[in-house]
């Protein structure tokens, strides 16, 4: 198993587009904006956000807003999405360049994809999940424009997708989902509801989902996969329920998933690795407190001191 | 559909295509220094530079709608590609089956791809009821391939209750639970159908026999985690009825003294004494009989004696068990 090749990881999330073949990098051109996102934060985590020209990146960024309506795409000319606005603006918070955004002009984007009944819609074509519902709330709490959104219908809209099992689905009676629990639990603590969370079921559920081999998985018969190591996590120590589950396995588990040679991290040991499961792995790490990565806030999958300073100026 | 081809030795450049010849190809503007750049492949990048063009102008035409066809074949994850085609096949008022046919091929390759899901439903919903049976029939082929697809169950669940078509599904649950007893979406979906239904008459209606069900389902495998708690969940918000059923605890009772797999049914036995449940002597005789088999359990109360044994079978969640124990209720047997 060994230690954190943090250096590696670096490096790796630094050079990882020239070492993508073709056809890889096309088919992630569309969610750029994503990568971007997962690939800053992994640095920043690691110390090493200084190694990235930052003008460029907020250059680029703001070259993926679509002008007319203030959402983003994924990436330069694509159709505005939450999913990318709000990746958007956690690399602006990551950056601290809130000063380019036209706070205004974003927010109302956002707003205007609440729905009647408190969902969110990902865009103007109307498909509803409550991850979008996590991309507003996020987004909104991050650019300090809550307001512009009616937040009790928001929550209990989020409320009614609650399930037997105390997870949460994405949409009323869907199946419980650790990915959907995360979005859930987090938009939930965000705007300060946690109250509809039954945080001992929910505990349960979520430790059970750590598997033999330490790692944990979405959902229940399903194979452990570092990703869950974020949305598993984060939302047990939302609800305050980290403790239930073996640390020190799950650890384990995702330094066993690192390529030691060429640095990255994938979904389970010897497979191949990817940005989106060294940031998973990374992120995980982090909220068990490995030492030398930076803290991460479970809500805002932010940095914990980005976080700070957005919303206490230090 | 015309150089279309899946095969993608026979493709024709766009550039040689005689109907392209008017347009003038708008390629990806990466910035002047890309944080990343891209490597793109040469007949995905001159599909994309053609689309770029055709998009920017807002061309609602039978080629858009072509190259739409190619650069979704190429990339089905664009979703810029399918918000295109959707105003572009609104634009121009063509059969709508056709495009059903299109996407089953697309999403049959790309299952977990959100785009395509959504993009079926947009279709659905301009079908309307009609396409209720075929959207089942669709979902239901994927569920064959991957029964797990939350996908493919999301779309199900919104076709039942947009369109209708909820005649077949409780026997749908039952089959895949005869295939697959550990199905967790089949069990999730399974109270769906019972709970919205408007032919089965609810939950209330249903309880008896659904708990005859799930008690067989436990026993033939009693380490399988969903039907416990899909059990719980047919008591939902009534725990009285819960610790009073003597279908529950008789069902604790057998799985105890089967000497199989017992621990979820010592995790329901705690929840029923935490509720308050009395429990009768042949039930404390068979967690004693197991409490024998982990010695060190110090002579307390039932509730702490399976704590204590669930501590040492689960090691990987003993925190939990040891903070369950630590928070039993004061009258608790």
């Amino acid at each position: 198993m060994g230690e954190l090749e943090a250096e590696k990881h670096a490096e790796y999330i630094l050079f990882i587009e020239k070492k993508k073949d073709e056809f890889e990098a096309l088919v992630i051109e569309h969610l750029r904006l994503n990568g971007a996102y997962w690939g800053l934060t992994t640095l920043d985590l690691l110390h090493k956000i200084g190694a990235v020209d930052q003008e460029e990146v907020v250059s680029w960024v703001m070259k993926c807003q679509d002008k007319d309506s203030g959402g983003f795409g994924g990436n330069i000319g694509h159709d505005p999405h939450l999913l990318y606005t709000l990746s958007a603006v956690q690399v602006l918070a990551l950056l601290n360049r809130f000063d380019v955004l036209d706070i205004e002009k974003v927010s109302n984007y956002v707003a205007r994809l609440q729905n009647e009944d408190g969902s969110f819609s990902g865009d103007m074509w109307g498909e509803v999940d409550n991850r979008f519902s996590y991309c507003a709330i996020c987004c909104l709490s991050l650019l300090g424009c809550l307001n512009m959104i009616n937040v009790e219908k928001a929550v209990n809209f989020i409320a009614s997708c609650k399930n037997l099992d105390g997870g949460f689905g994405s949409i009323p009676g869907g199946e419980s989902h650790a990915g959907q629990i995360f979005c859930c639990v987090g938009a939930l603590a965000i705007t300060g509801c946690l109250h509809h969370v039954d945080k001992d079921l929910l505990g349960w559920w979520l430790c059970e989902r750590q598997c033999k081999d330490g790692g944990l998985s979405g959902r229940p018969e399903k194979l452990s996969d570092v990703c869950y190591s974020w949305w598993v996590l984060s939302s047990l120590i939302m609800i305050d329920r980290v403790h239930w589950i073996d640390k020190q396995k799950l650890t384990r588990f995702i330094l066993n998933c690192q390529d030691k040679e060429n640095g990255g991290i994938s979904d389970r040991p010897d497979h191949a690795v990817d940005v989106f499961h060294t940031y998973f792995g990374v992120a995980g790490l982090s909220l068990m407190e490995y030492p030398v990565v930076k803290s991460i806030d479970p809500a805002y999958a932010l940095p914990v001191d980005v976080v700070n300073r957005i919303f206490f100026g230090k | 559909m015309s150089s279309s081809s899946d095969d993608e030795g026979d493709r024709i450049p766009f550039s040689a295509r005689p109907e392209w010849s008017d347009i003038r190809p708008l390629p990806q503007d990466d910035g002047p220094n890309p944080v990343a750049p891209i490597a793109y492949r040469d007949d995905f990048r001159e599909t994309m530079d053609y689309f770029r063009a055709v998009y920017v102008a807002d061309e609602r035409s039978r080629r858009a709608l072509d190259l739409t066809t190619e650069a979704v074949r190429m990339n089905p994850g664009n979703y810029t590609v399918w918000q295109f085609r959707r105003l572009v096949l609104e634009s121009l008022n063509v059969d709508l089956h056709g495009e059903r046919d299109f996407v089953d091929k697309i999403a049959l390759q790309n299952s977990k791809n959100y785009q395509i899901w959504h993009h079926r439903r947009w279709l659905s919903q301009k079908l309307g009821p009609e396409a209720a049976n075929n959207e089942l029939e669709f979902t239901k082929q994927i569920l064959a391939l991957d029964a797990k697809n939350y996908h493919a169950w999301s779309h199900r669940q919104w076709v039942l209750q947009s369109l209708g078509g909820w005649e077949n599904e409780f026997r749908f649950c039952c089959e895949l639970l005869e295939d697959d007893s550990f199905n967790n979406s089949a069990w999730n979906q399974r109270y769906f159908v019972v709970t919205r239904s408007p032919l089965l008459g609810g939950l209330q209606a249903m309880r008896d026999s659904e708990v005859r069900y799930t008690a067989e389902a436990i026993l033939a495998n009693p380490h399988n985690e969903s039907p416990w708690r899909y059990l719980r969940g047919l008591y939902k918000d009534n725990t009285d009825q819960l610790i009073s059923d003597n279908q529950v605890s008789e069902l604790c009772l057998k799985v105890l003294k089967a000497n199989s797999s017992y621990l979820f049914a010592l995790s329901l036995l705690l929840d029923l004494l935490c509720y308050g449940f009395q429990p009768l002597e042949e039930l404390c005789t068979a967690v004693k009989a197991l409490r024998n088999s982990e010695p060190g359990t110090a002579d307390s109360n039932l509730a702490t004696t399976v704590c204590l044994i669930l501590e040492t079978m689960d090691p990987i969640r003993s925190n939990y068990w040891s903070w369950r124990r630590s928070n039993l209720p004061g009258q608790v047997c």
